[in-house]
């Protein structure tokens, strides 16, 4: 079976320091006021009686992804090595279709004029490294694999845990997945 | 001499950080010589300033401009992983806002009007004053406010000169307490970084301490780690943290009412027998009197003072009992609030006396320490006049010196003049309670010199401004903590700095030698001082700044692995109750007073920290800023609404003296309670060369316009002001 990758992240764990924004800033030189990924805290309930899950989220890396579904030019497109959705630069025109179908508003336009996103640092994935929010993250939250190998560790918390994924109902099939 | 006006010293400060960046290329460290550019990927080991952690870093430069820092893998304070502000330390070298060179004060202080001069001009102009001071009034008169690791060269170059009134607000605003009560009970502290084994703990319980939000590293890392592990953790605090977020127990408990609540732990852990009766009757002193001091302080008296139900507080009274020896009542950081904190951080001490955790795994370690030995310089001085912040022993257990004491002598007089203060990485006016009272100070001074790498409020005010490198470009001392394994790290420069600033240790040298203490200065830079005392430690200097840590031995740590229990009290036990304190005229067992209560119809300011900012410090990192902008004040929704002000909405919140703050967006939330507010402190700077963060957000500083004093030690409690809210006259900009 090919690899699938996936990032799975236990809200658990997970403070919210930011940490995975800022070192993805520096290490894809993510130009000031955009970012690749953010924090949500989703707070229910009514004091004092409240729950509050901390997310780190970027873009899902769909397995049905509707940007490259949309994608006018080719540029969003399916990497031939984990699933990962890109944007070949060179080809974007930066027509927002693909900022319109996501359902996660993952995408931005990055000032020098083509649509700009997560890679799940494919740059780093290939020389063997965790992505940089992955390898950064000081709570330890966040582990990243092929979700086809049984044996991984994302595999294994996937079977292990619990957990979800983000507007599941959207059906795009993220492989990024949230332990609770 | 070149004369800046304040227009032109804006327009030079303001460069985009695209044109620093080319500065900084083109004098890069590596650069084989003039013209050739720097090609390819370099790293430094070196180690974080961001805060006082000092955690281990990888630096990487490619193509000569600063790109990334990462953890280093050997250091065991960050495990290989930094937190936000460390990542971001990138930031700090590419500010636009940063000092650039020494200025001198033009008009009057306050007014920022500087003269850009040489660094020759400045340190002249300060060595001269000095002199003028020391024949006048005695070298005593200069005073040092100094905060972190790289203050040690100044510091040294001051205590040579012959004062001894070097001082820190990390001490009478900030850990003074806590270390002050637990050295009355274990004859120790719990030092920094804290010696709080979280990561091994069953039970953690946090009274206000909001790990995640403050990101100490190594803290933050074990608690996930406790977390994932299944630890339970009980959070107290009138704001639902993020702490409390990953909490089994949440006590919502009424501001400065923590006392009450801890006593009554204790009167459960004692009624209901489940305290650790071996430890107690092994280690502890003064058990009996204890005991009955604290009988009446039970659940439901408790309730009536912090709200929280009193079945509430016997089952997390239980659940710690459950998990002894490995319940660990964090003892905090940050803990002046009401001034009567070095009692309720005693009582802390008492509880986890109790439990039976200092010296046990899962509770507090005894840390080990590498071997390093001090540079040999020669004896300093002995100043002829005791240090003037606490005359006549007014705070009998305050062990180190009290900012605000060299603050009231400044202004008095008494109990001798004080007239040069230096100020090295510190926002004083950001720091200390009630900013009037410290421009009064500086008002009074014949000489103020700030080092510092941003131009903060506080060096508004200098008469000379000396601009410092950023960590990452200059060596300072090595790092030596009391830690869970002993360890030394090494900072060194990973590019130059883009404009006319110095490092520390260049600036202490050439003014001790502007001010004839050559003696004390046998070295000629950093990395020879560094050198000789690696050496001396019998460590390897290449591998050191090779690997930018060595490890020692790893040691025992707990009583169980052979440490001995030993106690440095007058008792030579756990001092449950305090004869020392009696004597001192202070209650031997901590008791509770109600705190006082604000103004009908206003709310307690309280303050804390986000992830991505330190102090008043970061505000101006562009990369941290992108983070975190401003900050909001956080107020109950309901209370809000009570008040017509929606979420988002522009206030001002006006202090019981009339102080009103800059504008600042409400947060209006579920997760605070109705009788307080919230700020992040370290936003709402009034410094014009702060461009970046000037006018954004409200300083809590500001309205922290009263404090009180804790008896015991002259910390400053600053939880004691009260606000309320008004909508901002333009509420839509």
């Amino acid at each position: 079976m090919s690899s699938r990758y996936a990032m799975v992240i236990d809200t658990a764990k997970c403070v919210g320091c930011m940490d995975c924004v800022v070192a993805c800033k520096t290490e894809n030189n993510v130009p000031e006021g955009y970012n690749r990924d953010w924090i949500v805290q989703d707070v229910r309930g009514t004091w004092p009686t409240l729950h509050m899950e901390i997310r780190s989220e970027r873009c899902n890396q769909c397995d049905e992804p509707p940007c490259v579904e949309t994608c006018p030019t080719g540029a969003s497109h399916v990497h031939d090595r984990g699933g990962v959705v890109l944007v070949t630069k060179e080809l974007c025109v930066g027509c927002k279709a693909c900022i319109a179908a996501c359902p996660y508003d993952a995408r931005f336009i990055h000032p020098d004029g083509y649509a700009d996103k997560c890679t799940f640092c494919i740059h780093r994935v290939e020389q063997g490294l965790d992505p940089a929010c992955v390898a950064v993250c000081p709570t330890r939250c966040m582990t990243f694999g092929d979700i086809n190998d049984p044996n991984s560790q994302v595999a294994k918390l996937l079977t292990s845990r619990k957990w979800h994924t983000l507007k599941a109902e959207a059906g795009t099939k993220p492989s990024v997945y949230y332990l609770t | 001499m070149t004369t800046l006006s304040r227009r032109k010293f804006l327009k030079i400060s303001g460069a985009t950080v695209a044109a620093s960046a080319v500065a900084t290329s083109g004098c890069s460290l590596g650069n084989s010589g003039a013209g050739t550019k720097e090609s390819g990927i370099r790293t430094v080991a070196t180690y974080c300033d961001l805060c006082f952690w000092k955690c281990g870093a990888i630096a990487t430069v490619k193509d000569g401009r600063l790109w990334k820092i990462e953890g280093n893998p050997l250091d065991p304070l960050s495990r290989g992983r930094l937190c936000p502000r460390g990542t971001g330390g990138v930031g700090a070298h590419f500010d636009p806002d940063r000092l650039r060179t020494p200025l001198l004060r033009r008009k009057n202080r306050g007014d920022e009007e500087w003269v850009a001069v040489t660094w020759d001009e400045a340190l002249g102009t300060i060595a001269e004053k000095m002199q003028k001071i020391k024949a006048e009034y005695g070298p005593e008169a200069i005073a040092l406010f100094s905060h972190g690791i790289g203050g040690n060269f100044l510091k040294h170059t001051l205590k040579a000169f012959g004062t001894p009134n070097i001082t820190a607000p990390s001490f009478a605003q900030c850990r003074g307490p806590r270390d002050v009560g637990f050295r009355l009970t274990f004859g120790e502290d719990v030092s920094s970084p804290e010696r709080t084994d979280i990561r091994n703990a069953k039970c953690l319980v946090l009274i206000g301490s909001h790990l995640g939000e403050n990101m100490h590293n190594t803290q933050v890392q074990e608690f996930a780690e406790a977390v994932g592990n299944g630890a339970s953790v009980i959070v107290v605090d009138p704001r639902f943290s993020v702490a409390a977020s990953k909490a089994k127990h949440y006590l919502p408990i009424k501001p400065g009412t923590d006392l009450a609540l801890i006593l009554a732990w204790m009167n459960v852990l004692v009624q209901e027998g489940l305290y650790d009766k071996d430890y107690v009757d092994q280690y502890g002193f003064g058990f009996d009197h204890f005991a009955a001091s604290i009988s009446t302080a039970t659940p439901e008296w408790a309730y009536i003072e912090t709200g929280i139900d009193p079945d509430v507080i016997r089952e997390t009274a239980r659940e710690m009992a459950r998990y002894r020896p490995a319940t660990l009542v964090h003892p905090g950081r940050h803990v002046t609030w009401y001034g009567d904190d070095a009692q309720r951080s005693r009582a802390i001490a008492l509880l986890n006396a109790l439990i039976g955790s200092w010296g046990r795994k899962g509770g507090f370690y005894t840390p080990q320490s590498m071997d390093v030995p001090a540079y040999p310089y020669p004896p300093y001085p002995k100043p002829l006049k005791e240090k003037v912040d606490n005359p006549g022993h007014r705070y009998p257990f305050a062990h180190e010196t009290i900012t605000t004491g060299i603050r009231e002598a400044t202004i008095t007089g008494m109990p001798y003049p004080i007239k040069g203060w230096f100020t090295y990485a510190t926002n004083l006016l950001h720091a200390l309670p009630n900013d009037q009272e410290t421009i009064r100070a500086m008002q009074n001074l014949d000489l103020m010199v700030v080092v510092d790498v941003i131009p903060s409020e506080t060096a508004g005010w200098a008469d000379v401004v000396l601009p410092e490198s950023v960590y990452l470009e200059r060596h300072d001392d090595l790092n030596v903590e009391w830690f869970r394994e002993p360890f030394v790290a090494i900072r060194q420069p990973v590019v130059a700095s883009p404009h006319d600033q110095k490092p520390g240790w260049w600036i202490a040298l050439q003014l001790a030698n502007k001010l004839g203490l050559e003696a004390y200065f046998p070295w000629k830079n950093a990395e020879e001082y560094l050198e000789k005392r690696v050496t001396a430690a019998g460590l390897s200097w290449d591998e050191l700044k090779e690997k930018g840590i060595i490890r020692g031995q790893h040691q025992p740590i707990y009583y169980s692995e052979g440490v001995p229990a030993e106690f440095p009290t007058p008792s030579g036990k756990i001092e449950f109750s305090s004869p020392q304190l009696a004597q001192a005229g202070f209650d031997p067992v901590p008791r509770y007073t109600r705190p006082t209560q604000g103004p009908e119809g206003s709310f307690r300011l309280l303050f804390g920290r986000a992830p991505v900012h330190s102090f008043s410090r970061t505000q101006s990192n562009p990369i941290l800023a992108d983070m975190m902008d401003t900050n909001e004040v956080w107020v109950n929704a309901n209370a809000a609404a009570r008040l017509d002000i929606a979420d988002g909405q522009y206030v001002r919140l006006r202090n019981q003296d009339g102080v009103v703050s800059n504008r600042v967006r409400v947060k209006a939330t579920e997760r605070i309670r109705p009788d307080c507010v919230y700020l992040v402190h370290g936003f709402g700077h009034t410094a014009r060369g702060l461009r970046r963060p000037f006018g954004k957000g409200a300083s809590d500083a500001q309205l922290v316009t009263r404090s009180a004093v804790d008896p015991l030690m002259g910390g400053t409690g600053m939880n004691v002001n009260f606000v309320t809210i008004e909508p901002a006259e333009d509420n839509h900009a």
